[in-house]
């Protein structure tokens, strides 16, 4: 894990922003090294700094060039990777279950991911609630996670034709991908249940139920649950 | 003691400085497409530079006053009016209870800011008054202003404040609206593209297209393509970014941009110069220019030094100026 730290590219993102890449693959290692560095940022700030945005192989750094350079904020990104490498360490992981009411209404398009999967409605609902997912990034929109684990065999193809709005909690898949809407937004993803739980809620303290770094796992629940969560506020 | 909203214009919202800090969490930064024109208006009523504002959009709203107030405009020139008066920018003005500040056409620029004495009585979410669109919180309920709205002052006016004859001289530290040459520095991903995109983006014109709003600008211009096509790897973008989406154009990232991106960033525009993106209409052209990231800094060191002055002058003037 201590020599890929030293493989790290830097390069400037427009003229408050310094990028540290940490390779072109994605991949969990890749991931726990962006982890132990979020986690050292949050410990340590610097003089200028602003605040920093995870992503897949790269970390973000927004920084005030009026009080510092780009100079100075590289020479202080790279003493901080000799710190981390020396002594990674990483956030607890968390597991959050995500409880999902599969198809009909709240899924609409579980029965067209199953005929492109050739496989039953309930066969695509086990696959798809085996995994535990890695959150590796949240973006998009406030508190969406980006997914890695979804099974090939339910890989589907996004909607020829996006829909103009789909409901907060809605679980989908594109391509690999797999994720939950954490606000109405319109997309193109494939439909296959919904979930009571809110992603995002901005009178929470902590606003996003999801960080990266987290692990997901989607747990099939009755309609009728979630009818009953609905009515207790926790819905859409 | 506020202001009453009685038409809410093309697109009015309440937007301080941004919301900095949940940019992990995919919470946008928002805030004003042109914060210099805001923190301005700011400074002109004697409020802090970061103090939220309304944001005009073109066609502006009509803002019924219900006591006197020290306001200001700033941005650009929608031809304001008080009580069909024409209202002098960028300088302090003492409104009356029951005036009517007005708008008409878009002379100069798309966006202008009114800001009042001791700002509006909107609560902060999340470290910020900002209206965030799509998720729908922030500046008044989470919405463009309509009519009806009623917006609370924060402080009562205070008579000791007056519309000194006063107003800043613009020239040293805001953008001509009228120079349409956007300077900008290589994106992360510059050298992917053709030799031929890259020439092009540089000599030809871009024209801002009907699909422009806050989140972005799609731009018509030459069409741009990598010399050999690849899938990217989402990763942080930011304000000033220009992505290249689809079948080759380009948008530019604006104050309600997405966290992070999947598109291969060919330029990102030096802060600058976010007034001049910020105060384009739909229709208009612009011009790129490559600068370093040395001469993008000096410029915006330059830019933020005479507003510190513009600030000192300010802050003499209400300290002394009674």
């Amino acid at each position: 894990m201590n020599s890929t730290f030293k493989d790290v590219r830097f390069y400037p993102l427009g003229d408050t922003a310094i990028v540290a890449c940490l390779g072109d693959e994605i991949s969990n290692p890749t991931h726990d090294m962006i982890q132990c560095i979020c986690n050292y940022l949050e410990e340590y700030s610097f003089e200028g700094f602003t605040e920093y945005v995870p992503a897949f192989t790269t970390v973000t750094i927004f920084y005030d060039p009026i009080t510092v350079s780009y100079q100075s904020v590289q020479s202080h990104l790279e003493e901080m990777l000799a710190e981390v490498a020396a002594h990674p360490e990483k956030p607890a992981s968390r597991i959050v279950e995500i409880p999902v009411v599969y198809g009909g209404i709240w899924g609409p398009d579980l029965e067209i991911v199953a005929a492109h999967a050739n496989l039953t409605a309930a066969a695509v609902i086990s696959l798809h609630t085996e995994p535990e997912y890695l959150v590796h990034m949240i973006g998009f929109a406030p508190g969406f996670p980006y997914l890695a684990g979804l099974n090939e065999k339910i890989a589907s193809p996004r909607r020829a034709v996006p829909r103009a709005a789909i409901a907060a909690g809605s679980v989908g898949i594109a391509g690999n991908q797999t994720g939950v809407y954490p606000i109405e937004t319109p997309a193109g993803w494939q439909i296959i249940g919904r979930t009571a739980l809110r992603l995002f809620d901005v009178n929470r303290d902590e606003p996003t139920l999801l960080r990266a770094g987290d692990r997901v796992r989607f747990v099939a629940v009755e309609d009728r649950a979630f009818e009953i969560s609905n009515k207790s506020g926790y819905g859409n | 003691m506020g202001i009453n909203v009685l038409k809410g214009g093309l697109l009015s919202t309440i937007q301080d400085t941004g919301r900095f800090g949940y940019r992990k969490d995919g919470i946008i930064l928002s805030g004003a497409m042109d914060t210099l024109a805001l923190r301005t208006g700011n400074m002109i009523v004697g409020n802090d530079e970061h103090e939220a504002g309304i944001e005009c959009t073109l066609i502006g709203p009509g803002i019924l006053f219900e006591s006197d107030q020290l306001i200001a405009l700033s941005g650009a020139d929608l031809s304001a009016t008080i009580d069909n008066i024409p209202l002098k920018m960028w300088r302090p003005v003492l409104v009356r209870k029951g005036s009517v500040l007005g708008f008409g056409a878009a002379v100069a620029g798309c966006r202008s800011y009114l800001t009042v004495s001791g700002g509006f009585a909107v609560a902060k979410i999340l470290g910020s008054r900002s209206t965030y669109l799509r998720a729908g919180f922030g500046g008044l309920k989470g919405r463009a202003l309509q009519a009806g709205d009623y917006i609370p002052f924060r402080e009562r006016y205070q008579e000791t404040l007056h519309d000194f004859n006063w107003s800043c001289d613009l020239s040293a530290f805001y953008p001509d609206l009228n120079d349409r040459v956007i300077r900008v520095i290589k994106g992360p991903e510059n050298e992917l593209f053709s030799a031929g995109s890259r020439q092009a983006f540089f000599e030809q014109e871009f024209q801002l297209s009907n699909e422009s709003d806050r989140m972005g600008y799609r731009l018509k211009g030459p069409v741009l393509a990598l010399e050999t096509p690849q899938e990217m790897i989402s990763s942080a973008v930011t304000f000033g970014t220009v992505q290249v989406i689809g079948k080759g154009d380009a948008i530019v990232l604006m104050a309600d941009h997405q966290t992070t991106g999947g598109y291969p960033r060919i330029v990102q525009v030096i802060t600058a110069d976010f007034s001049k993106l910020a105060q384009l209409q739909s229709g208009q052209k612009i011009r790129f220019e490559l600068v370093t990231l040395a001469q993008a800094q000096a410029a915006l060191l330059h830019q933020e030094q005479q507003i510190k002055q513009l600030q000192q002058t300010l802050t003499f003037k209400y300290n002394n100026d009674i």
